[in-house]
């Protein structure tokens, strides 16, 4: 018995062992062909199992597949290997298989100014040498750029010209000139780009004042000078009766027509939270403002009543010593220039009083 | 056609809300579909969005009108409620006047209603309280601008009569039209 079961065990190990060799070993008849480097297998065999029409035959397509991928692994761990952080790793060949482009062919670009004068003119770029031998410093220096052979920006001595004025800077004149060369050529550089991609440039067209220039063409440039500062026209004043320009503000954005249904629902919905909950605090708000202006608007009537009825001598001082006590005490939440005025004009009437009584009728009418 | 931007709901909503108070949430959210408001030339166009997505199809110029018109911008940018959201706002009611069917006839041709051709109203009206106007068969049948003057609590010089409510015109019909 349990020899048999022994027996069993042994035989059953080497049917184990034939069915893992079969899974290995695949039997193609033609061989694939292999690009190591892009992990590609073709298969060049006819597809006989599968040329029945109908539904899909999932377990066959399987099937395939599997082989093809196991003669690709097989072919996989035959490639020498790397040991990179404790992983081994296959170092693959170069790709074979020549894969299309990605992107289209980019067109070709516009000639620049120069190309096509160049080409008119028949003019072939001259090969010319790297390094040019500077006899100042001594070296063989590059022809252009960072310390270049003839920078005469850079000379320590300049002997003024004849006809020049005694007075002007050399120096700085060699430096301006500098600069206005690579600003136009930075300009040239820029049309020659916008012609390539056909935008345009923003250009100063009409603004060069010509003496005979239309009033639209001077409104524009006018416009255009004012927006032309380092805060884009923030802080420029206008004439008296000049009136602000039109359209000159941000257009505005709308919320798409379809957007978010739920979103628009929900925010709403808020709004409506927030305007119920809101009510009662304006209203009180409101109604005490509303009760001291009336409260100010009694006093004031009283009181002109007052300085009408009584004697002037004596009834200044009365109404003015009520008057002091009286405004201070109305504090909390009010509009602040009805108690400023009346804080300010009577103390003045009470202190002159004989200068001060014309000035008072005056006033009070 | 566009949606209302953040300031124009909240005028909307509060001119709405004067008549149907809380109850303006039940518009906004609906258990039956998603209904929203959409402004296309200045007027407010409350609709469904099944027949929102069949309308985006009409180019702007050619397009009048859709689902319901609940009322207009106008050009300082001031809500004006509208008759023909009147079936939207008169189930949602907080404050209703109901009036005699001899006044009614009167009130439709534009007159104010006499205090004796008031029939019913609802308990607690405040002064100058946006209310919506039934007939006495229970019909809705305005939504007047200026609200109710209410005589009841403060007893002024007596008239022989002291007007009620004031009417607004109905302008608008509720066809949704294409322009050809």
């Amino acid at each position: 018995m349990e020899g048999q079961s022994v027996e069993e065990l042994l035989a059953k190990a080497e049917r184990d062992e034939a069915e893992k060799l079969q899974r290995i070993t695949v039997h193609k008849e033609l061989e694939l062909e292999f690009d190591l480097g892009n992990l590609l297998a073709s298969d060049r065999n006819p597809p006989t199992g599968l040329r029945h029409a109908g539904p899909t035959q999932e377990a066959e397509l399987r099937a395939l597949a599997r082989d093809n991928t196991q003669l690709l692994i097989n072919q996989l761990w035959q490639l020498p290997t790397d040991r990179v952080e404790e992983a081994l790793v296959a170092r693959l060949p170069e790709p074979t298989t020549r894969l299309p482009r990605e992107k289209p062919v980019p067109r070709p670009r516009p000639l620049t100014r120069w190309q096509q004068f160049a080409r008119l003119k028949g003019i072939r770029p001259k090969k010319k040498t790297n390094l040019v031998w500077d006899e100042g410093t001594g070296q063989w220096r590059r022809r252009w750029g960072y310390q270049r052979a003839r920078d005469d920006t850079k000379e320590w001595l300049i002997e003024v010209p004849g006809n020049a004025d005694p007075m002007e800077d050399q120096f700085a004149k060699r430096i301006q000139a500098k600069k206005e060369r690579v600003a136009k050529n930075e300009l040239n550089r820029l049309r020659n780009l916008a012609r390539a991609h056909k935008m345009q440039l923003p250009s100063a067209a009409g603004m060069h004042p010509t003496g005979h220039q239309s009033k639209e063409e001077l409104g524009r440039a006018m416009l255009v000078a004012k927006v032309s500062t380092a805060s884009v026209g923030r802080f420029q004043e206008r004439l008296p009766k000049e009136k602000a320009p039109r359209g000159s503000g941000k257009k505005r954005k709308f919320q798409p027509l379809f957007g978010d249904f739920a979103a628009e629902k929900k925010s709403q919905l808020e709004m409506l939270r927030i305007m119920n909950s809101k009510k009662p605090q304006l209203d009180v708000t409101r109604a005490t403002n509303k009760q001291m202006r009336e409260e100010d608007q009694e006093e004031a009537a009283k009181r002109r009543k007052m300085s009408q009825k009584g004697k002037r001598k004596g009834g200044r001082q009365g109404p003015g010593g009520k008057r002091k006590g009286g405004p201070p005490s109305q504090g909390g939440k009010r509009k602040g220039g009805l108690g400023g005025k009346m804080n300010s004009g009577r103390p003045g009437l009470s202190g002159k009083r004989k200068g001060g009584q014309h000035q008072g009728g005056k006033r009070r009418k | 056609m566009r949606p209302l931007t953040e300031e124009e709901t909240r005028v909307m909503f509060e001119k709405i809300a004067k008549y149907i108070g809380e109850n303006l949430q039940l518009l906004v959210d609906r258990p039956d579909g998603t209904y929203c408001f959409r402004l296309h030339n200045d007027r407010v166009y409350y609709v469904s969005e099944k027949i929102l997505k069949l309308a985006a199809n009409i180019s702007g110029d050619k397009l009048v009108s859709l689902g319901t018109c609940f009322g207009k911008f106008t050009k300082t940018h001031k809500f004006r409620l509208h008759i023909t959201a009147l079936d939207y706002l008169a189930p949602y009611a907080k404050y209703k006047v109901w009036i005699k069917p001899g006044a009614e006839q009167s009130f439709l041709y534009g007159n104010h209603v006499l205090k004796s051709g008031l029939g019913r109203i609802t308990e607690n009206t405040s002064q100058y309280q946006g209310v919506v106007v039934y007939s006495m068969a229970d019909i809705p049948l305005m939504i007047p601008v200026a609200p109710v003057r209410r005589e009841g609590q403060h007893l002024f010089q007596q008239t022989s009569f002291c007007p009620v409510l004031q009417l607004r015109r109905a302008k608008h019909s509720m066809e949704v039209g294409v322009k050809i």
